[in-house]
Parts: C-alpha cells; structure tokens; sequence
C-alpha cells in the first residue's frame, strides 16, 4: 500500500478539533512492551530482531483497533517517506533511522500507531488531538490488554514491565502533550515556567523530541519518572500540570495585549508580511513566522477559521512534506526547497485577508510610547 | 585536581548530590562534563556517572564488571557502556547495580501500575513469600524457634502454589 495514499490529507488532518487546541496540538501516551527472554532490539542479533517482527507483527494487526490499517516494515519506505511519518509525530526519529526487522502499524484514523523493534520490542502509542492525555491513555490500556492476553510482555513484581533503557521500566508509559506558547515566550516568561515544570520532574523538548530545538514555540512536556508510581498518577499530574501551564499562557497574551499591543500587532503583521512576500524561506524562520501567524488568528487579528490552514502550512512547509507533495523530484538541495517553500507559501497566503488589529474587541488600544 | 573520567586534563566541573544518604563528589574536567551531558537537566547523567565512573574504584572491580546475562550474553561493562540491558532477563543478573541507579532515576524503585492479568495471582503470592521471609528473618533474630519453624512451614506451602 503507498504511504502517502494512506495517511489522511493533510488539510483534514489540521481540521481535528480537541479539547484546549488554541494551546494544546496534540496528546499522546506511549507504552514501552517487551517479549520475555528475548535480545531487546539494539542487543540482539538480526535474526532475533526478525523473529521478534515476525512474531509481533500478526498479532497487532489483529488488534479490532488495527482493523483498518496499514503494516509497513521499515527497509519498504523511501528515507522521504520515514521523515514524512517523523513530521506527522507518528513515529519516532531513532526509528525513522531503522531498516529489515523494524516496522509500524498505523489505523486509518491516525490514532493508534504501533512501532515494532525501535528501542523496545513494542512502543505503542495512542494520539489524540488537543488535551486529552486521560483518552489517550485509556485507548492504549485497553489496547495493552488484548496485546498482553495473547504475547504476555516481560514482566517482573517488582519493576514492573521491562525495558530496554531502565528510564522506562515499570510502567514504561510516556505521557506528553505539544503546546504552542508564544505568549510566554514573548512576555519572557518561558524560562521561569520551563524550569518549574522541569523542577516537578517532567521534561521539555522541542518539537521531535529528545534533543531538538523549540522551533515555533512549539514544546513538548512529558514525564520523565515510569517507576514508583502508577499510570493514573503520572496522567493526572502532567494534566493538572499542564493545565497550569495554560493559564499562564491564556494569562501572558491578555498582559501583551494590555501592555505591549503594537508589539503584538507588529510580530503578527511583519510576519504575515514576509510569509507571504519572500522568495526564498527556511524552515527555521517559516515556523517561527507562523507561530506569529496562529497567535494573529488566536488574538482575533486573523479569522478563527484560518487557525486550522496555518497548521496546514506548518506541516507542509516540512522538508519531506514539501518534496513529497509539490515535487516529482525525489531529492531537493536545502536551497530549491527554500525557494519551493516560499512559493507555496505565496500561493497559500493569497487567501488569507491581511492581519486586522481593529478586528480586536473594542477600537484596540490606544497608541501610546508606553506601547513600545 | 585531575578529572576523575579521563585523568588527563584539569577538572574544573564539580558535582556534589546526595545518593543514598551519602554525599558523592564528582570532579570532572570541562570535555569529560559536556560529553556526558552534565550540564543538560533533562538527562540522569548524574546517575549514570556515578554508576559509570565515580562509584568508589574498589566497588567496581573487574569481577563485578565480568558479570554476564547467560541468555543474552550482556555483560555490566556493556550495560554501564550503553546504559541499556540486553534483555529482561538481564533485570535479574544486574540487579545489584540497578539498585542504586533506579532510586536517582525514579520516584521509587518498586513497580506501583498495571499488573497483567495472568501475573496478578503470582504477584500477590510473591508479596506474600517476601512478607513470611521477612518474618522468618525477625524470628530467627530473636531466637523463637517455634515461630520459625511455623514460618518455614508457611513459605513451603506458600512457595508450592506460586
């Protein structure tokens, strides 16, 4: 089955609605599974990888949630394709990197995606949009349990579900939620907030992940801690965490608009301005823009039905998605794709009305030095 | 002051945490310090360096790191490398070094969410042959025989259903 057939277009999958998603895009909760007595993926041998894929593969696909889906081994992708999942957030990028013995299960609807042999024999992942890390969670238990009924997952009383890295072991559950905070960044706050929520334990990263940069404001807070505490408890702190967070967010853009509005206003106009004018774009300062551009759509200086066509851009302005959707070519240099980016940018934007400041409630606030 | 990892170059990275309920020094050259991310918060690099590196030279000695998992052939030397096990079976063989790196890495170190099905019965079996070892222990200390011998009894009975 091709790749690209299979995935929802992009446009609807930038339509799902969920619970909070002015801040949250989306939730996600992974569970690390391995078979007892068996090589972990980066131990063993080839031939034990493979027989571990072999063994796994059927039984997730009989899964009723996997009913309609798509079973890919990795070595069966093109390295386009592997970064095109890894821009969609349903696989990871060590396992993007994988090749003969590794693969992923993926059902139609886009909520479950199962990776065979990343560092695990089995990630499991379920992913919903917005917040809703307790559906997310109780999607993938449930999932678990059929699983467990009929593999029976390495397992001991007292830690619980091993893994391969012994971060995860005991209940190998990885909760985390993406946000987009531009109201704390540009009222510089976000350090004082990231620190607290790193103080609780938790871990911030960028947008793909361990070790990568918060590109569009975009940050992904997850629990660090698997061991000592039970599922429900490391779901319900993030979340209250988390919700926490929001209000400071919500908070931080009511204080910009009171305090500093032509700053605001200027952010949203300069970048609607360059996004749509240049002729050459990175990806670096595309994101950075439309952050700009959905904070415009979230302030009122956007229509609120554009939010979900910014989200659209920000995914097919991504390297892979670019080539694979506006493209023939198999590989562009960074350089075409900066020109192709900026194209596509123009021509999206020219249906989009120009940033409103008046649009705000009331007449916007006055002009004054103290603005600036 | 010379770095502990490489003993080469001047350590200018001092690291003070308390593990169990001892204080450990750690001093590290700037290299050394960047290549094992101390400076990144997100990482338990601590952990793992004093598991790796600054663990007393007389605790880790060769016997310890020529430790191997019969089913998979990991050794300790290959799981302070990577910071990975081999496989399950490896929990057992390396438990005494996971000690002490799990209780720097979690909130606890025993396992407190979801229990499979099937492992439910033997998981509470199992709770219950710890609790009549621990008892059997207490008796013994304090010389009641006749307690003992009732425990010892118990955990045989117990030990035939797990």
């Amino acid at each position: 089955m091709n790749l690209l057939e299979f995935l929802i277009p992009t446009a609807e999958v930038c339509r799902r609605a969920g619970p909070q998603d002015r801040i949250v895009y989306s939730s996600r909760v992974r569970l690390a599974r391995n078979l007892p007595s068996t090589p972990f993926p980066g131990h063993g041998k080839k031939a034990d990888r493979m027989r571990a894929y072999e063994t796994l593969l059927p039984v997730v696909k009989e899964l009723p949630e996997m009913a309609d889906s798509m079973a890919e081994s990795m070595d069966h992708l093109t390295p386009l394709e592997k970064q095109v999942l890894v821009e969609r957030h349903l696989i990871s990028r060590d396992h993007a990197a994988r090749g003969a013995g590794s693969g992923f299960v993926l059902n139609r609807e886009e909520s479950f995606c199962v990776m065979i042999n990343e560092e695990d024999h089995l990630r499991m992942q379920a992913l919903r949009p917005g917040l809703q890390l307790r559906q997310a969670w109780l999607a993938i238990d449930a999932l678990d349990t059929v699983l467990q009924e009929r593999i029976g997952f390495a397992f001991s009383a007292e830690r619980g579900y091993l893994t391969a890295c012994p971060t995860n072991l005991g209940t190998g559950i990885r909760v985390s939620a993406m946000l987009h905070l531009p109201g704390l960044v540009l009222s510089e706050q976000i350090g004082q907030i990231l620190k607290a929520v790193n103080d609780i334990g938790l871990a911030v990263r960028g947008l793909y992940g361990e070790g990568t940069e918060a590109l569009g404001n975009i940050f992904q807070v997850s629990n660090q801690m698997t061991l000592g505490e039970s599922e429900t408890e490391i779901v319900e702190r993030i979340n209250k965490v988390l919700l926490q967070v929001i209000e400071h967010e919500e908070n931080a853009r009511v204080g910009l608009l009171e305090k500093k509005a032509k700053v605001v206003f200027n952010h949203v106009g300069r970048a609607y301005g360059i996004l749509s004018h240049s002729h050459t774009i990175s990806s670096k300062e595309t994101m950075n823009l439309l952050s700009l551009l959905r904070l415009g759509v979230d302030i009122g200086m956007l229509p609120a039905a554009s939010r979900s066509m910014v989200d659209e851009l920000l995914l097919i302005t991504q390297p892979a998605h670019l080539q694979t959707l506006f493209t023939r070519r198999e590989k562009l240099g960074a350089d075409e794709r900066d020109i192709l980016r900026a194209d596509v940018l123009r021509e999206r934007l020219k249906g989009l009305d120009r940033p409103d400041h008046m649009a705000l409630g009331g007449a916007g606030p006055a002009l004054s030095g103290a603005d600036i | 002051m010379v770095c502990q990892l490489c003993k080469q170059k001047e350590a200018t990275v001092h690291l003070t945490q308390i593990v169990d309920e001892t204080m450990k020094k750690l001093d590290l050259c700037e290299a050394c310090a960047k290549q094992k991310g101390v400076n990144d918060p997100a990482g338990f690099s601590f952990a793992e360096l004093l598991l790796g590196a600054a663990e007393s030279p007389e605790a880790t000695t060769e016997a310890v790191d020529e430790l191997r998992c019969k089913r998979c052939g990991h050794t300790q030397a290959d799981f302070k490398k990577a910071g990975r096990l081999g496989c399950s079976d490896c929990y057992t063989v390396f438990a005494d070094a996971l000690e002490g790196l799990l209780k720097g890495m979690h909130r606890g170190t025993r396992h407190r969410g979801k229990i499979p099905a099937a492992m439910r019965r033997q998981v509470e079996q199992e709770a219950i042959l710890e609790r009549l070892n621990g008892e059997l222990s207490a008796a013994i200390v304090r010389e009641d025989f006749e307690q003992a011998a009732r425990l010892r009894d118990e955990i045989k009975v117990a030990k035939a259903t797990v």
